[in-house]
């Protein structure tokens, strides 16, 4: 018997606002509280709460932490500042996306890594398999922590107006902490970690609190931001949101055998560093000729090429395959993410989606589909 | 305000309200809160004939694609295109505004669900 699906910090919140459900990795996470459309518009135009808690958290302690992480994942983490935030990946030996990751340098001799709910003990596991020579301390801290993101354009004020939200001296004010950045906070006496970082293409923050302060906070944020248009937003908007903003999803532009370059991020691996990290010599060697790439189609009209969905060339071959498609809510035509044959791969070429029968012309683009204004 | 009482129902989520030889075809609240706010719709030709059980159009909203099936045997006499061209309607007024095709029939199809069998098939 499969196991019941994990319930937040905040499910019995969830519940109380009428949020429809849906299982996500393992647990059960707010799909929807009233429209997914209207969510995604308001994050678009003034903010939304997310609970992102099924995310995993694992903390990496100890005086060579950076050195660390620099021979375990992609990316060279022993450059991060403190209190700064870096994308990054875990590779296989293949060359191939474990997790992609966000990470954090919370203090000297510490990081917090950042994982996907669905990969989060796989995660944690390579990192605990090499923390020994590097004498450093691997720990899922994940149960402990609740994870709210509040996204948007008045995210910022809203934070600022939070009741019982109150900036560590000395760290960076909300108004001072850039993108990619964090800074430290109390609520309830206990420490909350704020990044300022997301998944929507909007300004916005993500808060690292206290599982036993998530009900509480959750409703000071609410409080606070109800009169400036905050809505609480479930996944649907969230995978529109992060699809417009050319963000990638794991299981779907990332996975165990496609090599970051295929995805468009050869820029994340850090080939200019000098340790040797799992992955490094296939990135190194390169994608296989011919190999898939991943581009942006726009349509025209309503119908959505969807995951899975066949891109034809304009003579009907088979060149590749969405990986995700939606009607655009903010740009009301359709797009989708999709990897294609390299010769198809070039901006303005017109190709077809098979939406179940129908060929839908599209054309290359490339990702975002949608940028906020600065 | 539509009676739901005295609607019909199908074990696909539709409703069927019978007026003479033509059904007036929706799909169900549950339905359409199940799939999401419906971005797209595409129904049936006027005129054509369609065949009971079988699908005759399509429901989309943002995450999933929805199939619509005739509930009966018969010929499309009229379609929503008020609703084609504003698919939101099919959340907003899934009984009212939100009907997606009238079809003239001869016989209604057994197996037909009442407004009780209905919620208890979708658990309300």
């Amino acid at each position: 018997m499969p196991d019941l699906p994990r319930s937040s910090p905040l499910g019995d919140i969830h519940v109380a606002l009428g949020a429809a459900f849906t299982d996500f990795a393992g647990w059960s996470m707010p799909v929807k509280y009233s429209s997914d459309l209207a969510e995604h518009h308001a994050i678009r135009n003034a903010a939304g709460i997310f609970d992102i808690s099924h995310m995993g958290e694992i903390a990496v302690r100890g005086l060579r932490a950076g050195e660390f992480l620099d021979a375990t994942l992609a990316g060279r983490l022993s450059a991060l500042d403190l209190m700064q935030a870096k994308y990054t990946l875990l590779l296989n030996e293949r060359g191939g996306v474990v997790d992609d990751l966000i990470v954090y340098r919370n203090g000297e001799a510490e990081y917090l890594v950042v994982a996907n709910a669905s990969n989060r003990d796989v995660v944690a596991e390579v990192l605990r398999a090499g923390a020994v020579p590097f004498d450093v301390s691997v720990t899922d801290v994940s149960d402990g922590i609740a994870l709210i993101a509040v996204q948007g354009p008045r995210a910022q004020e809203i934070l600022e107006r939070t009741a019982g939200l109150e900036i560590v001296a000395g760290q960076a004010s909300l108004a001072e902490v850039r993108y990619y950045r964090a800074t430290a906070a109390t609520f309830a006496e206990r420490n909350v970690f704020i990044g300022r970082t997301g998944y929507t293409g909007e300004d916005g923050f993500e808060l690292y609190a206290d599982v036993r302060d998530a009900a509480a906070l959750w409703s000071a944020l609410t409080v606070a931001g109800a009169p400036l248009g905050l809505v609480p937003a479930g996944l649907a908007c969230r995978d529109t949101l992060r699809l417009e903003a050319g963000m990638p999803l794991y299981g779907h532009e990332l996975g165990a055998d496609l090599l970051p370059v295929q995805a468009g991020l050869g820029r994340v691996v850090a080939l200019t560093k000098d340790t040797d990290f799992p992955g490094r010599a296939a990135v190194e060697a390169g994608a296989p000729a011919g190999s898939r790439v991943l581009v942006g189609l726009v349509a025209e009209g309503r119908r959505a090429g969807r995951a899975g969905y066949a891109v034809l060339s304009a003579d009907g071959e088979p060149v590749g395959e969405i990986t995700s498609g939606a009607l655009s809510p903010t740009l009301g035509h359709p797009i989708a993410l999709a990897y294609v044959d390299p010769d198809s791969s070039t901006v303005g070429t017109s190709l077809a989606i098979d939406v179940r029968g129908s060929r839908i012309p599209a054309t290359v683009t490339t990702p975002p589909f949608y940028s906020r204004k600065k | 305000m539509t009676d739901l009482t005295t609607l019909h129902y199908t074990t696909e989520h539709e409703w069927i309200a019978v007026d003479g030889d033509v059904a007036t075809v929706g799909i169900t609240d549950f339905a359409a809160d199940k799939l999401g706010d419906v971005v797209f719709v595409e129904l049936p030709e006027v005129g054509g004939s369609v065949t009971g059980g079988t699908v005759v159009g399509e429901i989309e909203s943002t995450k999933s694609v929805g199939e619509l099936y005739a509930p009966v045997d018969g010929e499309v006499v009229e379609t929503n295109q008020t609703v084609v061209d504003d698919p939101s309607l099919v959340n907003s007024d899934p009984f009212g505004e939100g009907w997606l095709v009238k079809v003239r029939f001869t016989a209604l199809p057994d197996g037909l669900l009442d407004r009780d069998a209905y919620t208890t098939l979708v658990g309300e």
